[in-house]
C-alpha cells in the first residue's frame, strides 16, 4: 500500500546563515488552538496546569518552556506547542488542530530585532518585549505571531502557505541589515 | 496614528481594518426606520465619533474607538463585547 | 579655495571625483558643494525657468540652486543637493536643466524673454485655443517642467522601510538638540536623537564660538562620545525627520547609501540606498534650527552670493573660502561673525554693508552702516555689487557676497498636525505656537532663540519636561558657559529698486512676481503661492517663504501674522517615491500563498492562476494542445466521463465549536443549520445586514457542537471577520469558540463517474452509497492518516472532497493523480472547475457581487421564515423582492454558435444599444463541452419569466454582437442524479 509522505512548511527553503544570524525551520510538534469556552478560563487554566505543567497565558505572554509551550494567540485563545492536549481539556474549550497550519521558524542572533523592526511594526525592544512576550500582529502583510525565547532569538509563525514569502521577507531583511555591518 | 487595543497595547493602525460608525443593532422585529438607520444613515461630526475598528492582523478583536474626527485624537477604546451594540434581544 | 590649516577635516583623505566631466580633488568629509567651492567652482547649475546661472547658496538642506545629476540608467538620482551629498572616491555629478552645459547653456535665451514670463504666464498663455491644450501646450509645458531628469529606466537600488520607538525623539543635534539628548539619556530615557547631516552638532561644526571653554565642536565630539556609550541612546545621523503623525509617530528618511561608491562587493550591493523610518515616540524635542533667509535685490542670484551663514559653515567646517574678497551684507550682528572669521583667517573683507545705522564696528575692515546692496554684476559669477547709502551709490568688486536677512526658525514639523506658527515681533520671525503637536516640546533656534546658551538652556529645559512626563528625574546638571549674544535685527525683507530681485531661487520667483500677484488681487497667501509658484519647488520655500510673504504683505498693506504663511506639510524633504515604496516591488509586492500540490502541478506545466494571494493551477496542457480551451474542454470531458482531481484548499475552512454554534450559525446564514444531522453538509447563504449575498458555501456537521464551515476563496477572510463582529459585538452571551483551519486541511476534490472506484482502497473504510451518502461527512482514515471526506459536489458529478494535514497534501494530490491517470482521469484546473460549475448553474463571486439578493439568484426559498438571520430585515424590502429585478438565467446562442462572454450586456432585440434600454449582464461564460455550445449565466430583468425568449448580447470591448436563448441556469442534469446517484 502507498504511504503518505509528510513535508514541512519550510521544506527546501531553510536553513539559512546570513551575517552571523541564523533562520531555522522549527517542529514543535502538536499545535492546537485552545479557546475557553463563557466562563471556563479558571478552570481551564488549572486542567492545563495538572495536564500539561503550564499556565493559561495571559495576553501578550507565553508560558511553558521549549518543547511544551502555551502561546497566548489572539482574543480568548492560546497555541498549545509541543503536547498534544489533554482530552479532559474540551469540557472546558473547543480544541482544535492547527499543526499543519502553520509555519513555525526560528530567528537568532546579533541583529535579530533590526531584522524584524524591517517587517514587524511592534515594539520589539529588549526592555519592553522580554523573553516569554509574544505579539500577534503583521509580518509585512502576513498576520504573524512573534514570540520572544531568548535574548536575541524569536519564534515567528505565519500560515503555512506563506512560507516561502516569510522565508524571502526575513531574508532579504537580514541581508540589509548584515550589509550595514 | 496609533491605537491602543484593549488586549495587545498601543498599536499602529496598519494592523486595523476600519469598519465605521458603531450603532446599536435594531431589536429583532424593528421597524424598517430603524433598519434603514442602522445600515444606511450616518451622522459625520466635526468632533468625538463612535467608530468601529477590527484588529485584524492583531488579536481579532472589535473594537469600539471614540476618535476626535477633527483632531485624530482618539478619546477611549473598547472591547466591543463590552460596548453593547446588539441591542435588545 | 581651501585655506590650509583651518576646517575640522585637517589631515583628511583626499579623494578625486568629477562634475561635469572635470576631475578634481577633493577631501573625505566634504560635501560636493564643499569641494566644488574648495576647486573654486560656483557656476553649477543653472535655474529652472529662465536658466539663469546658479551656484552654491547654503550649506544645507534647504539648497535651492546646487542641484545635480549623481548615476546614470537604473541608478540615476536627479535634484541631489550637492551641500548634502557626501563626497566619495569616483563621484562623478553633472549640471541639471542646462545644454549642450552649463557654461553655454542654449535656454538661456528665456532670461532674455522674462518680461513676458512673469507670475500667471501659464495660466494666462496657455488658454486657448482648446485644441491646442492636448496636442501643442502640455507637450510644451511638460518639455520645460521639472528641473533634472529621470532616466527612464527601473530603478535598480534597494529601499527599506523600519519601524523605531523610543520615550524621546530629539530631532536635531546641535546645541539645544544634544544637550535635550544628554539631559534625557542621562536621566535614563529611551531616546532617538536624529540629524539629517552625516555629522552630528548642527551649527556648532559650522561657528567658532566656545561652549565651557573650548570650541563647540569639541564640546558637541564630548556629549557625542557620553550619548553613545549609552545602551539607552540611538544616534542616527543623515536621517531627516520628514513628517508629524497622529498619536506621537514621526516619519524620517536615512540616507543609508548615497555617501558610498557604487560598484560593489555583494555585501554592499544588499545594502539599500535609503530607508524610510517610522518611529513611534512618546515624546519629542523639536530642535531643528533655523534657515538663514536672503534678502531680495536686484540680481542677487549670481553665482557666489551665498548666505552668510553658510559662509562661515565652509570656512570653519570645511576649510573653504569661497572667494578672496568676500563682502557682507547683513540686517543683524550674527552675520558680522562672517566678516570676522574671514578676517581671521586671512581672507581680505572688502567691505560689510549693513542696513541698520547702529551696526556694530566689527573688526579691521570697513562697515558700510545704513546701507544697501541694490546690485550684483558678473557674468557666470559676482565680480561686483553696488551699494547704496546716504553718500550715494558705489561699486564694490568682490568674488563672494556673504548675505543675512535673519533666520527663520524650522517650524515646519510643528505645522503637520494643523498648528500654525505665530509672529515674533523681537525676532521677526514665525515660531511654533505651544503644544502645536501632542506630546512634541520644540527648543533652540526654532523657537525663535538664537544664542547658544539659549539654546543648550532650552535644550535642557525641553528635556526636563519630557521627562517630568514620564516620571524620570534629570540629574542635576550645571549648563556650561556659552556665547548669549542678543539677536539683533532689523526688518530688511527686499532692497527697493527696479530689476528682477530673487526671492525663490529654485522657481525664479522674483519680487515683482509677488506684486504683480497682489495688484492681480491674488492677496491670500495661499493664492500668491499658487499663482507664481513660490515656495512650489523640491526645496518647498525653505529660504524664500517669509520674505515672499513680507513682500505681499507690504503689497496689499497688511502686517506679516494678518498676512500669514501658507502651510507647511510633510514631507520637511523631499522623500524618493522608492522609499516610500520600499520592498513592494516584485516578490515583496504582496505575500503569495501556494498549496501543497502546487510543485506537482508546476511539474505538470499547469498555468498558474492568482486568485487573491493564492496560486491556483487553471489547467493543465497534455502534448499537443495549443491552446488553454483544449486542455479545459479535455478536463471536463474527464471529469464528466472518468474522474478529475482539484485542490480546492484555498477555500475558507472555519472550525466552529460550542453549545450555542447551532444558533450562531442560525443567526448567520439564511437557513437552518441546528437541525442538520451531525454527519450531514447543508449548503447555506449569508446575507450582509443590508439584505444583499455576502457568501455561500457549505457547512458540515462534525458533532454535536462542532461544525466547519466552508466559505469561497474569495470572501474567506471578510466571513471571519463577519463572523467575529456578530459573536463580540451582537451576541457576546453566545458560548461559540470558531478559528480559521484552512491552512491545517489539504482538500481534494475528487469528481466523476469513477470517483468512488477511486477512493477504493483508499480509505480504510469501505465507500459505498450507505456509509457515504450524497451530502456526507465525517473522519475517515487516508492511507493510515487521519482525514476527513466529505461527499459534496460542485461539478454535479458523484463526487468527494477528501482532507488530510497540509503535511501529506502534496504527497496524497500525486497518489490521487495516480490513481485517477490509471483510470483514464486526470488532474483538472480552475478554468474546468468554472465551467463545470457553470454547466450545473452553480454560483461563485461573479455572480454574488454584491449587488444581487436571494431573490435575485432563485434562492429566496433558502430564506427561513421561522426564525430570525442577519439581514432578514432588510432582505424583505419590497425592492428586494421585486419581479422586474435583473434575476439570473442561463443564456445559450440562438442559432448557429457564437461567443458569449462575461461583461456583455443584454439587450431586448430592436431596442437601442443604450444605458438605459440595459436589460441585465453576463456574468460567467464557458464553452460546455456536453453541450457543444457555448453557455453563459446572466442577470436579466425579470430573467426566469423570459425563458425561451430571445435577447440581444452586446459586448463593445471585445466586439460581440449576437443573439442568445434566456435558458435556466442548469444546464446539464437538472434532476441532479449524476451527483446524487
Amino acid at each position: 500500500m502507498a504511504e503518505l509522505i509528510a513535508k514541512s512548511p519550510c521544506d527546501g527553503l531553510l536553513p539559512a546563515t546570513i551575517g552571523g544570524m541564523s533562520l531555522t525551520e522549527e517542529h514543535p510538534g502538536a499545535m492546537w488552538a485552545i479557546a475557553p469556552f463563557n466562563g471556563q478560563l479558571k478552570v481551564l487554566g488549572k486542567a492545563l496546569e495538572a495536564a500539561h505543567g503550564m499556565a493559561f497565558p495571559a495576553p501578550n505572554r507565553a508560558t511553558g518552556k521549549a518543547g511544551s509551550r502555551a502561546v497566548w494567540f489572539g482574543r480568548d485563545m492560546a497555541l498549545l506547542m509541543g503536547p498534544a492536549p489533554d482530552a479532559g481539556l474540551a469540557k472546558h474549550a473547543a480544541l482544535t488542530d492547527q499543526s499543519d497550519a502553520w509555519a513555525v521558524v526560528r530567528l537568532e542572533g546579533q541583529g535579530a530585532e533590526d531584522v524584524l523592526a524591517r517587517l514587524v511594526p511592534v515594539d520589539l525592544r529588549p526592555q519592553v518585549f522580554k523573553r516569554g512576550h509574544t505579539a500577534r500582529t503583521e509580518l509585512k502583510h502576513m498576520m504573524a505571531s512573534v514570540t520572544r525565547t531568548g535574548p536575541q532569538s524569536f519564534q515567528i509563525m505565519v500560515f503555512r502557505s506563506m512560507a516561502k514569502t516569510l522565508v524571502h521577507d526575513l531574508k532579504t531583511a537580514m541581508e540589509a541589515v548584515a550589509a550595514r555591518g | 496614528m496609533r491605537i491602543t487595543c484593549p488586549l495587545c497595547g498601543e498599536r499602529d493602525r496598519r494592523e486595523f481594518y476600519y469598519k465605521g460608525a458603531a450603532l446599536v443593532r435594531p431589536a429583532e422585529g424593528a421597524d424598517l426606520d430603524a433598519w434603514h438607520e442602522y445600515v444606511n444613515l450616518r451622522e459625520n461630526p466635526a468632533g468625538p465619533l463612535d467608530e468601529l475598528w477590527y484588529h485584524e492582523m492583531g488579536c481579532n478583536s472589535w473594537l469600539k474607538v471614540t476618535r476626535d474626527t477633527a483632531t485624530h485624537e482618539i478619546l477611549a477604546v473598547q472591547l466591543a463585547s463590552e460596548a453593547g451594540l446588539g441591542g435588545e434581544k | 579655495m581651501r585655506l590650509p590649516g583651518k576646517g575640522l577635516n585637517q589631515g583628511a583623505k583626499p579623494i578625486t571625483f568629477a562634475f561635469n566631466g572635470r576631475h578634481m580633488m577633493g577631501l573625505e568629509g566634504d560635501t560636493l558643494a564643499a569641494a566644488l567651492l574648495a576647486n573654486d567652482v560656483h557656476l553649477v547649475g543653472r535655474s529652472f525657468k529662465y536658466h539663469r546661472p546658479r551656484g552654491v547658496l547654503t550649506a544645507g538642506s534647504e539648497e535651492p540652486n546646487a542641484l545635480v545629476t549623481i548615476g546614470t540608467g537604473g541608478q540615476q538620482d536627479p535634484n541631489v543637493r550637492a551641500t548634502q551629498q557626501e563626497l566619495f572616491e569616483g563621484l562623478e555629478a553633472r549640471s541639471q536643466n542646462c545644454w549642450p552645459s552649463v557654461e553655454r547653456d542654449v535656454m538661456a535665451v528665456n532670461d532674455l524673454a522674462a518680461p513676458f514670463f512673469g507670475a500667471g504666464f501659464y495660466y494666462k498663455t496657455f488658454m486657448w485655443p482648446a485644441a491646442f491644450w492636448e496636442k501643442v501646450y502640455e507637450p510644451m509645458i511638460r518639455n520645460a517642467a521639472g528641473l533634472g531628469a529621470l532616466s527612464g529606466e527601473a530603478d535598480q537600488d534597494r529601499y527599506e522601510k523600519a519601524f523605531a520607538f523610543c520615550d524621546v525623539l530629539v530631532i536635531g543635534s546641535g546645541p539645544a538638540g544634544l544637550m535635550a539628548a544628554l539631559t534625557a539619556g542621562r536621566a535614563g530615557a529611551d531616546v532617538i536623537l536624529c540629524e539629517e547631516d552625516s555629522r552630528m552638532g548642527g551649527r556648532l561644526l559650522a561657528e567658532r564660538e566656545e561652549i565651557g571653554g573650548k570650541p563647540g565642536h569639541e564640546w558637541a565630539a564630548e556629549v557625542l562620545a557620553e550619548l553613545e556609550a549609552m545602551d539607552n541612546v540611538r544616534l542616527m545621523t543623515r536621517t531627516a525627520v520628514t513628517g508629524a503623525y497622529d498619536q506621537g509617530t514621526y516619519g524620517a528618511l536615512e540616507r543609508v547609501s548615497h555617501h558610498l561608491p557604487r560598484r560593489h562587493s555583494l555585501k554592499s550591493s544588499h545594502l539599500p540606498r535609503e530607508c524610510f523610518w517610522r518611529i513611534a515616540a512618546k515624546h519629542a524635542v523639536l530642535a531643528a534650527g533655523a534657515i538663514e533667509r536672503p534678502v531680495a535685490f536686484r540680481n542677487n542670484d549670481r553665482p557666489g552670493i551665498m548666505m552668510a551663514g553658510a559662509v562661515r559653515a565652509y570656512l570653519n567646517r570645511w576649510g573653504v573660502a569661497p572667494g578672496e574678497r568676500v563682502t557682507v551684507f547683513a540686517n543683524n550682528d550674527q552675520a558680522h561673525r562672517t566678516a570676522r572669521d574671514l578676517h581671521d583667517a586671512g581672507v581680505h573683507i572688502a567691505a560689510v554693508i549693513d542696513s541698520r545705522h547702529e551696526a556694530p564696528d566689527g573688526g579691521p575692515y570697513q562697515v558700510i552702516k545704513g546701507a544697501q546692496v541694490c546690485g550684483s554684476a558678473g557674468r557666470q559669477r559676482v565680480e561686483s555689487i553696488t551699494v547704496r547709502s546716504v553718500k550715494g551709490e558705489e561699486k564694490i568688486q568682490t568674488d563672494c557676497l556673504a548675505m543675512s536677512g535673519g533666520w527663520n526658525p524650522s517650524v515646519h514639523l510643528t505645522c503637520h498636525l494643523n498648528s500654525r506658527p505665530v509672529w515674533n515681533r523681537e525676532a521677526l520671525a514665525f515660531v511654533p505656537s505651544v503644544g502645536a503637536v501632542p506630546g512634541m516640546v520644540t527648543a533652540g533656534a526654532c523657537n525663535g532663540i538664537f544664542s547658544t546658551a539659549g539654546a543648550l538652556r532650552e535644550g535642557a529645559e525641553a528635556a526636563g519636561k519630557v521627562l517630568e512626563a514620564l516620571d524620570l528625574k534629570p540629574a542635576a546638571a550645571d549648563l556650561p558657559e556659552a556665547e548669549d549674544d542678543p539677536y539683533r535685527i532689523a526688518a530688511l525683507w527686499a532692497v527697493p529698486g527696479k530689476g528682477r530681485a530673487w526671492l525663490d531661487f529654485q522657481n525664479d520667483v522674483t519680487v515683482k512676481d509677488v506684486k504683480q500677484a497682489a495688484t492681480e488681487n491674488f492677496r491670500s497667501v495661499e493664492h500668491m503661492k499658487r499663482y507664481t509658484t513660490q515656495g512650489m519647488a523640491t526645496d518647498q520655500g525653505k529660504n524664500s517663504n517669509v520674505a515672499a510673504l513680507a513682500v505681499l504683505a507690504d503689497a496689499t498693506g497688511r502686517t506679516i501674522p494678518e498676512t500669514g504663511t501658507t502651510t507647511f506639510r510633510p514631507p520637511f524633504v523631499p522623500v524618493s517615491i522608492g522609499a516610500m515604496g520600499a520592498g513592494a516591488t516584485d516578490e515583496g509586492f504582496k505575500p503569495q500563498r501556494f498549496l501543497t500540490s502546487h510543485g506537482e502541478s508546476h511539474t505538470r506545466g499547469a498555468h498558474q492562476l492568482e486568485v487573491g494571494l493564492w496560486y491556483r493551477a487553471a489547467y493543465f496542457p497534455k502534448q499537443g494542445e495549443t491552446n488553454w480551451r483544449q486542455s479545459c474542454d479535455r478536463e471536463v470531458t474527464t471529469v464528466r466521463k472518468a474522474v478529475g482531481i482539484c485542490d480546492v484548499s484555498t477555500l475558507g475552512k472555519i472550525d466552529i465549536q460550542g453549545p450555542d454554534a447551532g444558533k450562531f450559525l442560525d443567526f448567520l446564514y439564511t437557513n437552518t443549520f441546528s437541525t442538520l444531522k451531525v454527519g450531514k453538509v447543508r449548503y447555506g447563504l449569508m446575507l450582509r445586514e443590508d439584505g444583499f449575498v455576502m457568501d455561500d458555501g457549505t457547512t458540515a456537521r462534525l458533532g454535536e457542537n462542532h461544525f466547519v464551515m466552508t466559505t469561497t476563496t474569495a470572501a474567506a477572510g471578510q466571513v471571519m471577520a463577519h463572523m467575529e463582529f456578530v459573536s463580540q459585538a451582537l451576541y457576546p452571551e453566545w458560548d461559540v469558540r470558531f478559528t480559521s483551519v484552512t491552512e491545517q486541511w489539504a482538500q481534494f476534490a475528487v469528481a466523476g463517474p469513477k470517483s468512488r472506484q477511486l477512493l477504493d482502497g483508499l480509505l480504510d473504510d469501505d465507500v459505498n452509497g450507505e456509509t457515504w451518502p450524497f451530502m456526507g461527512c465525517g473522519e475517515a482514515t487516508v492511507l493510515g492518516v487521519k482525514g476527513r471526506l466529505f461527499r459534496i459536489s460542485f461539478s454535479g458529478e458523484h463526487a468527494y472532497e477528501v482532507a488530510v494535514p497540509a503535511r501529506y497534501g502534496e504527497s496524497l494530490y500525486r497518489e490521487l493523480l495516480k490513481r485517477a491517470e490509471a483510470m483514464g482521469g486526470g488532474a483538472y484546473g480552475m478554468e474546468a472547475l468554472n465551467v463545470l460549475r457553470i454547466e450545473k448553474g452553480l454560483i461563485t463571486h461573479a455572480e454574488i457581487n454584491g449587488t444581487v439578493t436571494a431573490f435575485d439568484l432563485g434562492l429566496q426559498g433558502m430564506m427561513s421564515k421561522k426564525k430570525d438571520f442577519l439581514g432578514k430585515a432588510m432582505a424583505a424590502r419590497e425592492g428586494l423582492m421585486a419581479e422586474d429585478r435583473m434575476r439570473m438565467v442561463g443564456l445559450k446562442p440562438a442559432g448557429a454558435a457564437k461567443e458569449i462572454t462575461a461583461g456583455a450586456h443584454l439587450f431586448t432585440p430592436g431596442d437601442p444599444v443604450e444605458r438605459i434600454y440595459d436589460q441585465g449582464y453576463v456574468t460567467s461564460a464557458g464553452y460546455s463541452p456536453a453541450l457543444g455550445l457555448p453557455i453563459g449565466l446572466a442577470f436579466l430583468k425579470e430573467g426566469p419569466d423570459r425563458i425561451g425568449e430571445t435577447v440581444r448580447l452586446v459586448d463593445h470591448m471585445r466586439g460581440v454582437d449576437t443573439l442568445c436563448e434566456v435558458v435556466s441556469p442548469v444546464f446539464f442534469d437538472p434532476e441532479g442524479d449524476r451527483a446524487r446517484g
